[in-house]
């Protein structure tokens, strides 16, 4: 360092490697700020982070963890003005952990015209969205319903037994089910 | 500020070697590319925004005076026409209180702290002749012109219910997407974006002049703490404000293009944009203090007539605390529903910046320790720096823990955690470098006497402002409201007195800093005596306009 001064030529051409060094930094990190859209939406998927619920192929083994069960209770949304009517069948239902169960969502179409909707999703407490596990789900999809048209929506869920080592949920009585429909707009694309 | 132009001997000279030789008015500061001048040109900007958004916090303060709306419905039949509904007064208070968030933030102390001193001492402070890139430094500060003018246009256009973006300065979706039609918001945004690429540039300016345009001998570990501190916010600047702008960017295709980044009906998050946001927002309040840190450790050294305590702690610690920075974000967001882990963590985390913090503060401490002190204008400005921030440092350790800001969180309290760090912390190190280097930037001394009477009346009126926002907020206060029930109105008229009584503290600087530059002492090279050891100081007050063209050689016991 501290030897001859950098002559100028030199000095500029050190200036313009970091300068680049440093865009290529700073570009790097706008780059980062647009992959977390994706990164962030695997990463919920992945650690269940916010209540996300997991998902599972049908023929999926678990195992019953007799004798333990949790309460679920089911949430049903729709967004203000959007023309539906949307309701749990059962408010609440009591399920072994482990053992497959079945929630009927009933949709209504209340306006004359056919609407398409589709359902965001969570569960709270939040830190049992890992353990929370959906095999088939009206929300995996979009539903449209025809002027006055009724339909009954079935959630094939059940609750994975490793909640019972988890010590965040050894608190955990009760899982809430919540969905929100939402209009489909056809120019909005999903991200 | 103008009496650098005023002191243009060199004019007739047209000798090319002459340090001191000054362009022409319009080409110097409109196309400069010296330091010194975009450095001042920076500060007139600063000074400028900061009345601006001073003033606007003032009439935020007439209104919370009482409880009912006094005058803001008047003020929003001025900006929206007489037949301005109590809605559209109620947006204008939004707009009111995002213009005043941004405006400090982005238009006062950003330019002041980086663009006004860091352009003026980062290169003299290491001896070098200028900015690596001149051109990109000059840049930088016209790029910040046309985002002022936006954000202030935005406020003329509608936004939603009422004139102007009333999102707050984070800019949360769905606020503002769904929330705001009409171009405000877009105004404001788009403001943000040249504000952001002003900021990335400058960063990587003074990123590449600290690196490779030190004086032979100026090791990394010789330089001056403010150097430092620069450096490390130019890296917190690069590494966090590119992540805002994607953020930004989202929000305005989602607002203009049918995207549904932050959008449930699309599969969006809305959560996504305050985790993007405070990825972003938390390294800036450092980026907002650190400089202030840097100005500090370099005045306590000179009015103690020592080197600072522990050089190499406080430089990293300054390191730590942008490392850590980064990683406590969601500290912000404790009550968006996040796990007890989550909480714990982000907890553990904020707390553990309360150590380096804490080394920066002892070793201010132990450097004052035995010193020979004098009790300048600067100095004081520095200790009511040390005094405030730790007020501000200890309620943010308070708010640090998930559980507490579960009750705390958009009170007053949290308003009177960050106005401690912010408006009195980096407020008064902007006003210690001010007046510490008020004399070599221009030439004059100012009034000692009046420097004084600013500090304690503006110590006063700040005390009395926001102090007992810390009881209305432990109270249950909300922030962001223009009214409030009538318990919380004894405080809050307190606080608005606080308000006017540091007014009377501004009245008190500008009339110093107008008499000072028409009619202040001429300064010396170094005013301070020998406990100012950094290169500025053996220059002349004001430097020549060319400083360092043969380059000073630091030798091995040159201490900082």
């Amino acid at each position: 360092m501290a030897s001859l001064p950098p002559s100028p030529f030199d000095l500029g051409r050190r200036n313009l490697r970091t300068l680049v060094a440093m865009a290529t930094v700073g570009l790097a990190m706008l780059g980062l700020g647009f992959a977390s859209v994706p990164l962030y939406r695997i990463f919920c998927e992945q650690t269940g982070f916010g209540g996300t619920t997991m998902r599972a192929d049908p023929n999926v083994q678990v195992r019953q963890a007799t004798g333990h069960t949790m309460s679920i209770r089911f949430d049903s949304n729709v967004q203000p003005g959007m023309p539906w009517q949307f309701y749990p069948e059962h408010r609440t239902d009591t399920v072994t952990i482990g053992r497959k169960d079945m929630a009927i969502f009933i949709a209504k179409n209340m306006s004359d015209k056919p609407v398409t909707g589709t359902a965001s999703f969570n569960v709270t407490p939040t830190q049992a969205g890992a353990y929370f596990t959906k095999i088939q789900c009206f929300c995996f999809t979009q539903q449209t319903l025809q002027p006055g048209q009724e339909v009954r929506m079935p959630v094939l869920y059940f609750v994975d037994p490793k909640i019972l080592q988890d010590s965040d949920n050894k608190d955990t009585q009760q899982i809430t089910l919540s969905y929100t429909f939402y209009p489909v707009e056809q120019d909005k694309k999903p991200s | 500020m103008t009496t650098i132009t005023a002191d243009h001997y060199g004019d007739h000279a047209h000798d090319h070697h002459d340090a001191d030789h000054k362009p022409a008015f319009f080409q110097r500061w409109f196309m400069s590319t010296n330091h010194k001048d975009i450095g001042t040109l920076y500060l007139i900007f600063a000074i400028v925004a900061g009345i601006i958004g001073g003033g606007i916090s003032g009439l935020m303060r007439a209104e919370l005076a009482h409880p009912g709306i006094q005058y803001l419905h008047t003020w929003a039949m001025m900006m929206d026409g007489p037949a301005a509904t109590m809605d559209q007064a109620y947006h204008l208070w939004n707009v009111l209180i995002t213009a005043h968030g941004l405006i400090m933030v982005f238009f006062m102390v950003m330019p002041a702290m980086i663009g006004g001193f860091g352009n003026w001492f980062v290169p003299i402070m290491i001896g070098a002749p200028d900015m690596a890139f001149p051109r990109m430094n000059n840049v930088s500060f016209w790029l910040l012109i046309p985002a002022f003018a936006l954000l202030l246009g935005s406020t003329f256009v509608p936004g939603g219910t009422g004139n102007g973006a009333g999102t707050g300065w984070t800019v949360y979706a769905p606020l503002s997407t769904s929330g705001s039609a009409g171009p405000a918001v877009d105004m404001a945004i788009l403001g943000l974006h040249l504000a952001g690429a002003s900021s990335i540039l400058g960063a990587i300016n003074f990123i590449t002049t600290i690196l490779n345009m030190r004086a032979p001998g100026m090791t990394l570990h010789k330089m001056p703490l403010f150097v430092w501190s620069v450096l490390v916010t130019a890296f917190l600047l690069l590494l966090a404000l590119p992540v805002l702008a994607a953020a930004i960017t989202m929000l305005l295709t989602d607002r203009n293009f049918g995207t549904t980044f932050y959008d449930a009906a699309g599969g969006g998050d809305p959560e996504l944009y305050q985790h993007l946001f405070w990825f972003f927002g938390h390294p800036e309040v450092y980026i907002m203090i650190l400089p202030g840190f840097g100005i500090v450790s370099q005045i306590i050294s000179t009015f103690s007539r020592k080197p600072v305590f522990g050089y190499l702690g406080m430089a990293y610690a300054m390191v730590a605390i942008g490392v850590v920075g980064f990683v406590v974000w969601a500290h912000h967001m404790f009550t968006t529903g996040m796990s007890v882990n989550v909480k714990m963590y982000f907890t553990a985390a904020t707390m553990v910046i309360a150590v380096p913090t804490g080394i920066k503060i002892f070793s201010w401490i132990a450097t004052m320790w035995g010193g020979s002190m004098t009790y300048k204008t600067p100095m004081m400005w520095a200790l009511g720096f040390i005094f405030l921030f730790t007020v501000g440092g200890v309620t943010g350790v308070v708010l640090a823990n998930g559980g507490v800001d579960d009750v705390l969180h958009d009170t007053y309290y949290v308003v009177a955690h960050f106005h401690y760090v912010l408006s009195l912390g980096a407020v008064f190190g902007l006003f210690a470098g001010f007046y510490y280097w008020f004399p070599k930037m221009s030439g004059k001394m100012y009034n000692e006497f009046l420097g004084h009477l600013h500090f304690w009346v503006f110590f006063v009126g700040v005390n009395l402002l926001f102090f007992p926002m810390h009881f209305l907020g432990l109270s249950g206060m909300p922030r962001r409201y223009p009214d409030y029930p009538a318990a919380f109105e004894k405080w809050n008229e307190l606080a608005s007195h606080g308000y006017e009584i540091m007014a009377v503290g501004m009245l008190i600087f500008f009339v110093n800093l107008i008499w000072s530059l028409a009619a202040g002492k001429k300064a010396v090279g170094n005013p301070w005596g020998e406990g100012a050891t950094t290169l500025e100081w053996t220059l002349s007050s004001p430097p020549p306009y060319h400083q360092f063209e043969t380059l000073p050689v630091i030798d091995d016991n040159g201490h900082h």
